[in-house]
């Protein structure tokens, strides 16, 4: 692939400072995604897998290295200009879901449209238009709580993908979902990698997951030890034990 | 932004109702305290300064005796320096309308059965016209009866109620000290004047009658008032050191020899009283919006507990690009809907108390608008400085701390 990679992270070093001194996650991770790619990162528990998405998801810093988003140097944005990224070129999906309980699967996806500006009509719409895109098209007024583990993930899809972002973070996206439901969530990530060209970085602990992407990186204690086609030595390769 | 801002905070009140509206209490309170308490001071500025302007604002008094010199050696009125030359004098000053000598005599009056003690002045036919008080019933006695010592009374409303009832007092007689007198007229009702005083509790007589029959002096040429009317309040000041040269003059003071009269200025008496009940008025509310401060303290207390509850969704909220503004705006909007809409329901409050209060008292403790404006400026203002810090706790959050939380 040609251009400017939507991420570029060379030599990210990231410690954690606690009170019982300094934690090295991350030990120099170097990484150039080209858009339009399909990825996923693998990896043990504690790996540091969490921590790199939240360096590539601007919501924390690395403490050395540098990560260019779109060319652009992160560590020269300003609170209000990383706000931005967040808001519209990044979009996140957590693990553990992370919707406002007080509002509606509408009202969630259509947040981040009101971090924008986005006037409400037309938020309602684009918020409507991709809780459809997702399956949930019948279900604006429900809460978080009235909803499953599964439609739940696909609001915070909706809710990440709302804003048209070049790049899509998924950490774990299917680890709190069956395996069927999981497949549709990959399916659907896929569909909108092709139709509307986004970056997929996504972690995983399951290796049909990883297949169903282009590129696996594999991490373990903070390093980068593989990085290419989903092979089943990359898959399989290592005694990981999962949990 | 802003209106799904607003529509936000007011969801996020209502998600913590009870909370909300414990919080808001402090800010009703303080309202309402403020709202009574201005309204209350305002009424009774107001009473103060209707009664004093009732007993005529274009009028001078002068009393016989010294009270800017003696201290309680004389004081005012003890002195038999004034005489009924001196009112003459008096009256040909220019700018002067009217002049009233008069004397006062407190006495018991007695109509068949009925006895009742009140106030009997005496004085001549212009003291009407100086007192701007006609009768609403019946008339006042003429220059010939006062100079033929007639045994005429005009009756306050008070004295007219408590001697004869419903009967008509008119042509009734009243007996003064064993005096026995015509009633030729009744006073028209001027009700409670300065310091609740009752205005119509009293009886008016010619002059040359009172001292003659009542105070037993038939040769007294000597008075203790002079009631005068002016032109305008604009002269009021002019005429009160012509009065002064006038008198010294008459009375042979030499310079530097104290007065041996005084004349008093009754809008002076009115300035004085505003101001006094001004700072009444604004000690009240400074006492109500120690209250408010109070409330302040409590929406600041509910927020930062707000924002500590709600540091995930903060962080969540960053994560999807709210921008630190941003935060501190939702949480800034939500302390100034707290105090405001505390200040709306303490507005009605306080008016409703305020009803309550000048039918109570029989003040016109009508809510200013000014005092509303106040109140929202005064509210908006606790809204953002007790707001701001908590606001600003969250909007200082790192994301990621945030969002572990
Ligand atoms: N805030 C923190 N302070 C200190 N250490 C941390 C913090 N967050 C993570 N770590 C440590 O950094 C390492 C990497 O953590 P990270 O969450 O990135 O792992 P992970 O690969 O996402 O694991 P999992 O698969 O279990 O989610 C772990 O050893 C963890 O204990
Ligand atoms: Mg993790």
């Amino acid at each position: 692939m040609t251009g400017t990679p939507v991420l570029a992270l060379d030599g990210v070093i990231k410690d954690y400072v606690g009170d019982a001194g300094a934690f090295r996650a991350l030990h120099g991770v170097s990484v150039h995604v080209a858009a339009g790619e399909f990825m996923s990162i693998m990896g043990p528990s504690g790996s540091g897998k969490s921590t790199l998405m939240n360096i590539i998801g601007c919501l924390d810093t690395a403490t050395e290295g540098q990560y260019h988003f779109e060319g652009v140097d992160t560590a020269t944005l300003s609170e209000a200009e990383l706000a931005h990224l967040r808001n519209r070129g990044i979009g996140f999906v957590f693990q553990s879901f992370n919707l406002l309980p007080r509002l509606s699967a509408l009202g969630n996806v259509a947040l981040p449209l009101v971090y924008s500006g986005v006037p409400r009509g037309e938020r309602d719409a684009r918020a409507q238009a991709m809780l459809e895109a997702v399956g949930l098209g019948d279900k604006p007024r429900s809460r978080p709580s009235q909803l499953s583990g599964g439609q739940q993930q696909r609001v915070a899809v909706a809710r990440a993908l709302v804003n048209n972002p070049q790049l899509l973070l998924a950490d774990e996206p299917t680890g709190a979902l069956d395996s069927k439901t999981g497949v549709e969530v990959m399916a659907l990530f896929r569909d909108l990698n092709r139709t509307r060209h986004v970056t997929v970085v996504i972690v995983t602990h399951d290796p049909e997951v990883a297949r169903a992407t282009d590129r696996v990186v594999r991490i373990q204690d903070g390093l980068i030890f593989y990085d290419g086609p989903p092979t089943e030595a990359a898959l399989y390769g290592h005694a990981e034990v999962e949990t | 932004m802003l209106g799904s801002m607003l529509a936000e905070a007011w969801s996020a009140l209502l998600a913590n109702r009870l909370r909300s509206s414990l919080t808001m209490l402090g800010m009703i309170i303080g309202v309402a305290a403020v709202i009574l308490m201005l309204a209350i001071g305002g009424g009774v500025q107001k009473q103060v300064s209707d009664s004093i302007a009732g007993l005529g604002s274009n009028m001078l008094i002068v009393t016989a005796g010294s009270s800017r010199s003696g201290g309680f050696m004389g004081g005012a009125g003890s002195g038999a320096s004034l005489r009924l030359e001196d009112a003459d004098a008096i009256a040909a000053l220019p700018d002067v309308l009217a002049v009233a000598p008069s004397a006062n005599i407190p006495a018991q009056v007695v109509a068949g059965p009925s006895n009742w003690a009140t106030q009997v002045t005496g004085s001549v036919p212009a003291w009407f016209a100086v007192q701007e008080w006609r009768p609403a019933d019946g008339r006042t006695f003429s220059d010939m009866e006062e100079r033929a010592a007639a045994r005429v009374a005009l009756i306050g409303q008070t004295v007219a109620d408590n001697l004869f009832g419903a009967n008509d007092p008119i042509g009734q007689q009243v007996r003064i000290k064993g005096v026995s007198f015509t009633v030729i007229g009744v006073m028209a009702p001027r009700g409670q004047g300065f310091g609740g005083m009752d205005r119509d509790d009293m009886i008016i007589v010619p002059l040359t009658t009172a001292s003659r029959q009542l105070q037993g002096n038939n040769f007294r040429r000597s008075i203790r008032t002079i009631s005068v009317s002016v032109d305008s309040a604009e002269v009021l000041d002019k005429v009160d050191a012509d009065i002064t040269t006038l008198l010294r003059r008459k009375h042979k003071i030499k310079t530097g020899d104290p007065d041996d009269f005084s004349v008093n200025n009754l809008t002076a008496v009115t300035d004085t009283m505003s101001s006094v009940t001004a700072s009444i008025s604004l000690l009240l509310a400074a006492i109500g919006s120690i209250s408010l401060v109070v409330g302040g303290i409590g929406i600041m207390n509910i927020m930062l507990v707000s924002v500590t509850e709600r540091t995930r969704e903060i962080g969540i909220r960053m994560a999807i690009g709210a921008s630190r503004r941003a935060v501190r705006l939702q949480f800034l909007l939500e302390a100034l809907m707290l105090s405001l809409l505390g200040c709306s329901i303490g507005v009605a409050v306080g008016a409703g108390l305020s009803m309550l209060a000048g039918n109570a008292i029989g003040f016109d403790t009508s809510v200013t608008a000014s005092a509303v404006v106040i109140a929202f400026l005064v509210s908006a203002s606790i809204g953002i400085f007790f707001g701001w810090y908590p606001a600003n706790q969250a909007a200082k959050l790192s994301p990621i701390e945030a969002l572990r939380s």
